[in-house]
């Protein structure tokens, strides 16, 4: 059972370190909030998958048990909360954009 | 009734949430869960019918499944993004139709789209989803309707409405 808890715990990681490379080398807000949500929501859903599985079905592994669907929730929420008030604010996409279908929609 | 209910609702939540039985933290869970019911009960569902549709779980559980392997899918993809040298990346905001109607469903089917393989959703404004995707495979809007949010729909329209 621990065996299996770091295997979870490490494969988090990595993905956690996926997310931050890519927050560093993709070009604009947009794609970052990409490598951002999605490798570091899974990363971190990882690790706390290792968390309960480590500790056994006491109160650290419920409390992973809860984190996981808010930290869903939360991730996806903050994501969309972030590009679109980027969008409003006024921030470009960046050059090798290809496509805006939101640019003539009036915001609210 | 709606504000007992989510008061039990938080209540409980909050016993789980701090695994211990004292005093002090039941106290405390029923003055959170109070204020909780005040602010949320209005927003509390208004039949409860659908809850005790009992193939509305069964899809909800398939729905899991092919949701947390889509999950895996985008984060291979994002990784493998960021880790090719030449990072192969062609970003733009695109606009898909929805065929669901409640806002319950709505915000779901946003949530996984957010979730799935380069995308993220922007905005909704009536029926149709603005979303920003990291690779534009094809201008055809029905082709990349049925990438996005097709794999979605169909389960999310079985489970919410």
């Amino acid at each position: 059972m621990e065996t299996i808890g770091f295997i979870f715990i490490c494969t988090g990681i990595l993905f956690n370190l996926f997310g931050c490379i890519g927050l560093i080398r993709l070009p604009d807000v947009y794609n970052r909030l990409q490598s951002a949500t999605k490798c570091v929501t899974l990363g971190t859903c990882s690790i706390l998958a290792g968390v309960i599985f480590y500790y056994g079905f006491n109160d650290a592994g419920f409390k992973a048990i809860i984190a996981i669907p808010l930290l869903f929730f939360a991730a996806t929420v903050a994501a969309h909360a972030l590009v679109k008030g980027a969008y409003i604010f006024g921030v470009k996409l960046g050059d090798k954009s290809v496509k805006d279908d939101y640019k003539d929609v009036p915001k609210s | 009734m709606k504000y007992i209910a989510i008061f039990i609702l938080s209540f409980i939540f909050w016993l789980f949430l701090t695994f211990s039985l004292d005093l002090s933290n039941i106290i405390i869970g029923v003055v959170a869960s109070i204020i909780t019911a005040f602010i949320f009960g209005r927003y509390f569902l208004k039949d409860v019918i659908p809850f005790l549709q009992p193939q509305r779980y069964f899809w909800l559980i398939v729905y899991l499944f092919i949701f947390t392997w889509e999950c895996i899918k985008a984060n291979f993809d994002v990784a493998y993004r960021v880790l090719h040298p030449a990072m192969p990346i062609k970003p733009g905001i695109v606009k898909v139709k929805l065929g669901l109607k409640t806002n319950i469903a709505k915000t779901i089917l946003a949530n996984s789209i957010t979730m799935t393989p380069g995308t993220i959703s922007v905005d909704i404004i009536g029926d149709e989803i603005y979303v920003h995707w990291i690779y534009v495979y094809s201008e055809n809007p029905e082709e990349y309707s049925q990438r996005i949010s097709g794999r979605f729909e169909k389960y999310i329209k079985k489970i919410f409405e």
